[in-house]
């Protein structure tokens, strides 16, 4: 070969070589400049979040003495019993000094409003208490709790301009002081469902409505939108109705999931009036059962076409294979084609299970957004989900609401970080080379 | 019809017999009218240039064009005297007893021993685990591959070599008994040393099962097979006893394929 750079020819290719190499440093550069900001802003994201939610795994309780000398509460109605006096003379002991009514209003609410109840079931766990004078630890209000933790904002505002006043401030440092205020793991917030009252507010109602709801998705969604692929990939003859139904299972997953809620709503809950009979209607409002059933409607598309994509991209040699030793079609499919489309099945159902996870809009307008104090205990239980749980908590105007938003973002993004766990498992279970 | 027949084969010897066979492929017609019979216990070699269609042929003999929707195959194809087209056919046994071996080694993605195991549990052909064991060792050692891979019947089919694939997915045919085999292409995809091998196994199986293949290499239907079929434009231009056709062609393009000017 001639040296060819000393020519004209030789100089341009030169030229336009190392234009193609600076082109290619350039795409290099700018991908990995968009992945470190997309880097970048995901620590800021999980650091605010993570740094909001954490004051809320703990929270202050103070131990004040409590009298269960009187005569009026018995083995029989502990569980009944209005503690709330109890608990009042159990502060104005643990503080003493304290006349003249506005003061010892304030001074009662430094425990929480909720700490009666808290004390109810603790006095029900131990009915040996009943009858004698016990040291119990029970809830601050959300406000001490606030100001122990450094949250009130400025402390040195006008006293007007703050929740907590002065004289509350040094009632709380007092207690501090004297070893009265312990800081302990939130298990009120594990345990309870919603509350008015920041400090009561717990988020396992809304996990176990939220695990209900996934499950009634999961069992309807899963089997239906498998089957579905199955038979448009396998079975259907390719003629225009079955085009048809495609495009429009492919306009189904571009529908705005609100829509899904007006069917939910329409259909499930009033149903359509035609005459002579209602048909649809009779769901339980805000129960889990029909949240699901809305939610595996949103799902199918989703499911439908990613195990389509999957069962679509096994070799047609593996069919051939199998009806060439005289397998039915049924046989090819179960036996053969649906174990090698399963990681791509299972990937495209957790996909639309996270979706669903996620889901607040088509929820609130079959009623999920109500305001629900009890742990649902079935698939017709008034219930609620997380992502509404944190819309509602979002929404609240208490300072102490805002951790536990943080806190129950939280909670839901390691429920999808524990969904995708078993996708990849169970990909990896599953995945088979050929 | 231009179809020239060197050679009038006896209809009552003929395991396969076909006549006037066309397939359209939606409106394209791809095998235009074919008469063939078939051998018992020989092997039929399919030559031709590409496209002739004598993959889409061998494919209606175990109806395996069923699966292609715009496929439609007519005339007629009878399979010891019982027209495998016929509605009472069932397709599946039909499939059992046409095993088929295709271009490309298809193993499942499972153990060697479940390849073979497949198909005789599906038909139910074992009585007991060590019968199914017993049609295992078998089908493997009439596919000549039982030595090579007896110590690791539960490792996956995919990995072994090609030709080892090849031969196990001749063994998956013949688990299952056939009497037919169909050969599409079975060394196309395989080095000349595993390419022998099989040439070798085609020879042997030749004993016990009537075998067609296609082939686009004239040397192995040369060294193969015993009765030759040479497809052009979706027809059959000469059939006849390979050596025959070898040496003897009648037809001018039989000859210009042969010899290389066409194909």
């Amino acid at each position: 070969m001639t040296d060819m750079s000393n020519t004209p020819e030789g100089a341009a290719r030169k030229k336009r070589t190392a234009k193609r190499y600076a082109a290619e440093k350039r795409f290099e550069y700018i991908g990995l400049a968009a992945v470190l900001s997309a880097a970048l802003f995901l620590v800021i994201l999980l650091w605010t979040i993570v740094g909001n939610a954490l004051p809320a795994l703990t929270y202050n309780y103070v131990k004040i003495p409590i009298d269960l000398t009187t005569e009026k509460l018995t083995a029989e109605n502990a569980g009944s019993f209005d503690y709330r006096k109890i608990v009042r003379n159990g502060i104005y002991e643990a503080v003493p000094g304290v006349k003249g009514r506005k003061d010892r209003k304030k001074l009662r609410g430094l425990v929480s409003s909720g700490a009666a109840v808290e004390l109810r079931s603790e006095v029900s766990e131990n009915p040996q208490w009943i009858g004698t004078k016990q040291d119990i630890y029970l809830p601050l209000s959300d406000t001490a709790d606030l100001y122990l933790k450094n949250l009130m904002g400025d402390i040195t505002r006008p006293e007007a301009e703050r929740k907590f006043s002065d004289i509350e401030i040094k009632w709380t440092d007092q207690l501090k002081e004297q070893g009265k205020i312990e800081s302990r793991f939130n298990s009120i917030f594990f345990t309870h469902g919603a509350s008015r009252e920041p400090e009561m507010a717990g988020i396992w109602g809304a996990v176990v409505g939220s695990f209900l709801t996934l499950l009634v998705t999961l069992v309807l969604s899963v089997p239906v939108g498998v089957g579905a692929a199955i038979y448009l990939e396998e079975f259907a003859p390719k003629n225009k109705l079955t085009g048809f139904i495609e495009i429009n299972i492919n306009n189904l997953a571009a529908v705005p999931s609100i829509v899904f809620g007006l069917l939910g709503l329409g259909f499930f809950l009033n149903g359509v009036y035609l005459g002579w009979f209602t048909l649809g209607g009779g769901f339980p409002r805000s129960a889990a059962i029909t949240g699901g059933i809305v939610l595996a409607l949103m799902t199918l598309p989703t499911v439908i076409i990613a195990s389509r994509a999957a069962i679509k991209s096994v070799p047609p040699s593996i069919r051939e294979a199998a009806l060439g030793i005289g397998a039915s079609k049924v046989q090819a499919t179960f036996h053969h084609v649906l174990p090698l489309a399963m990681p791509g099945i299972l990937t495209g159902t957790i996909i639309g299970m996270a979706g669903a996870l996620g889901e607040t809009a088509p929820l609130l307008l079959i009623g999920m957004v109500a305001f629900i104090v009890d742990i649902p205990g079935g698939f017709t239980e008034p219930a609620t989900v997380l992502p509404v749980q944190i819309f509602m908590w979002a929404d609240f105007p208490e300072i102490g609401f805002q951790q536990k938003t943080a806190a129950a973002i939280l909670i839901l993004l390691c429920f999808l970080i524990a969904m995708n766990a078993i996708a990849v498992w169970l990909r990896n279970k599953f995945e088979r080379r050929w | 019809m231009s179809a020239t027949k060197t050679q009038s084969n006896d209809t009552n010897t003929a395991k396969i017999a076909c006549s006037d066979v066309h397939v359209f492929y939606a409106d394209k017609e791809a095998i235009k009218g074919v008469d063939l019979n078939i051998k018992e216990k020989q092997v039929t070699a399919l030559i031709g240039p590409s496209g002739c269609g004598k993959s889409t042929f061998l494919r209606c003999i175990n109806r395996m064009n069923d699966t292609i929707d715009i496929c439609r195959v007519t005339g007629n194809i009878q399979l010891d005297g019982q027209d495998i087209y016929a509605p009472e056919v069932n397709v599946v046994d039909l499939r059992a007893d046409v095993g088929m071996v295709f271009q490309k080694p298809n193993p499942f993605p499972k153990s060697i021993f479940e390849n073979v195991a497949y198909g005789p549990r599906i038909h139910g052909l074992a009585s007991s685990k060590a019968d199914m064991a017993n049609i295992v060792e078998q089908s493997l050692i009439r596919a000549g591959l039982w030595e090579e891979v007896k110590d690791r019947l539960d490792q996956p089919g995919t990995g072994l070599s090609g030709g080892q694939q090849q031969r196990l997915c001749i063994a998956r045919a013949i688990a299952v008994s056939p009497s037919v085999i169909l050969m599409d292409e079975p060394c196309s995809a395989l080095d000349p040393i595993a390419t022998s091998i099989v040439e070798e196994l085609i020879d042997e199986l030749r004993q016990n099962y009537t075998i067609v293949i296609v082939t686009h290499s004239m040397q192995q239907a040369a060294r193969v097979s015993q009765e030759t079929a040479f497809f052009h434009l979706g027809e059959i231009v000469e059939t006849g006893a390979t050596e025959e056709i070898f040496t003897n062609p009648k037809d001018p393009r039989t000859e210009s394929y042969i010899t290389g000017r066409i194909g």
